[in-house]
């Protein structure tokens, strides 16, 4: 099992600096929505589609990313050319193929870590108004380091419930789940203070 | 925020993650498979309460933005986010928030039934009022359609709002988080 949509590879689409790939992004996705006509949007995503081919990114990633959302975009479809019109229609869902495919190619190239440094440069101006950037990096980083682990829980839970054929009982599952994780969070805590983590260091000190 | 908050957001949103990333549950009785994601939105709301619950949801999404893939499926990546059921994920927070504030306010008095109606309210209605707008806007589909098609899930939605319900009662028991005396612990 990953935790992360990062496709390990050495193209320059990895190489661009992940602030740069954000914007784009965002730039991208608001110019999908001006564009009017859906002839126009064809040859748009035959170009992300060779972006993808240059970031060499495994068709299986993207298929898995794509099929949930297709059945949803078929719907809109259907739903389109019963009730406005199958033009209208085949612009909505190209709109949201070539928003989708733009940020996938995004996430693909991207190192969550890089990512999340964006984030936390992004959210640093928003510490004039109190938002705390140590304690926003201590929450994203043992968010991430607990997912898995928090996964494996949930595994070993179900997995003790399956002896008392009660694996596929949700109640059975998340109970102990929760009680285990605010337990864990009691440890963890007294860790943290323990070790002298000071999300408020004193302003007079400098070095 | 003290360091304790800080652990309790970080790990409920890696909670909600682990919830997604397991295949979806079945229900006992009914045999019906759902994900347990709005599950763990209604549960961060009512046994972290408003402030905590809501951050944990929003840390969740920032982490889905980041590329991590933690929605149900495997799913990750800003693409989602900004996708036709976009309003229903970026409504989590405000759904948290909104659970946890009313469970504040019956906390003493907490029992199934409130808090069943509390999970309805914030858990089902309020994200319905996010999500369909959302739907028809930016899919452009007529506002009757997306309502009608959105009702479909709203059966797995009450019973999910009936687990969360009787398991944050049965967390309450063992792990009472919301009371001020556990609040302000330290």
């Amino acid at each position: 099992m990953t935790f992360a949509l990062y496709i390990a590879r050495d193209t320059p689409l990895h190489r661009i600096p992940p602030a740069a790939k954000l914007l784009a992004l965002v730039v991208a996705g608001i110019g999908v929505f001006l564009i009017p006509d859906p002839l126009w949007l064809l040859p748009l995503l035959a170009a992300i589609a060779v972006l993808f081919v240059v970031a060499q990114v495994p068709l299986g990633a993207t298929a898995r990313q794509l099929k949930p959302v297709a059945f949803l975009l078929v719907i809109i479809f259907l739903a389109h050319g019963a009730f406005t019109s199958w033009t209208l229609g085949v612009l909505v869902v190209l709109r949201f193929l070539l928003l989708l495919m733009m940020a996938l190619l995004v996430s693909f190239t991207t190192r969550v870590s890089d990512m999340i440094e964006t984030i936390e440069t992004v959210l640093r101006p928003l510490a004039n108004i109190g938002l705390n950037p140590a304690k926003v990096s201590l929450a994203l980083s043992l968010a991430l380091r607990f997912i898995p682990i928090l996964a494996e829980m949930t595994h070993e839970i179900r997995e003790a419930q399956r002896a008392r054929g009660l694996d596929r009982n949700i109640i059975a599952i998340a109970v102990p789940l929760l009680v285990r994780t605010l337990r864990l969070a009691n440890t963890l805590t007294e860790a943290i203070e323990a070790r002298g983590w000071d999300p408020d260091p004193p302003a007079r000190i400098r070095r | 925020m003290d360091t304790r908050d800080i652990v309790y957001v970080a790990l409920f949103a890696a909670v909600v993650g682990a919830l997604g990333v397991f295949p979806p549950l079945t229900l006992p009785l009914l045999g019906v498979p759902i994900t347990a994601q709005t599950l763990g939105v209604m549960l961060a709301g009512s046994i972290l309460g408003a402030r905590r619950g809501a951050l944990a949801l929003l840390l969740f999404l920032v982490l889905v933005a980041a590329g991590v893939p933690i929605l149900a499926g495997g799913r990750g990546g800003f693409g989602v986010l900004l996708g036709p059921s976009g309003g229903f994920l970026l409504s989590w927070p405000m759904a948290a928030f909104a659970i946890g504030w009313m469970v504040e306010r019956v906390w003493g008095r907490l029992n199934f039934v409130k808090a069943v109606t509390i999970n309805v309210i914030g858990g089902i209605l309020l994200i319905y009022v996010c999500g369909i707008p959302w739907l028809a806007l930016v899919a452009q589909v007529p506002w009757d359609k997306a309502f009608f098609g959105s009702l479909n899930f709203i059966p797995g939605d009450l019973i999910k709002a009936g687990i969360a319900a009787y398991v944050a009662v049965t967390v309450k028991r063992a792990y009472p988080l919301i009371q001020p005396a556990a609040v302000n612990q330290e």
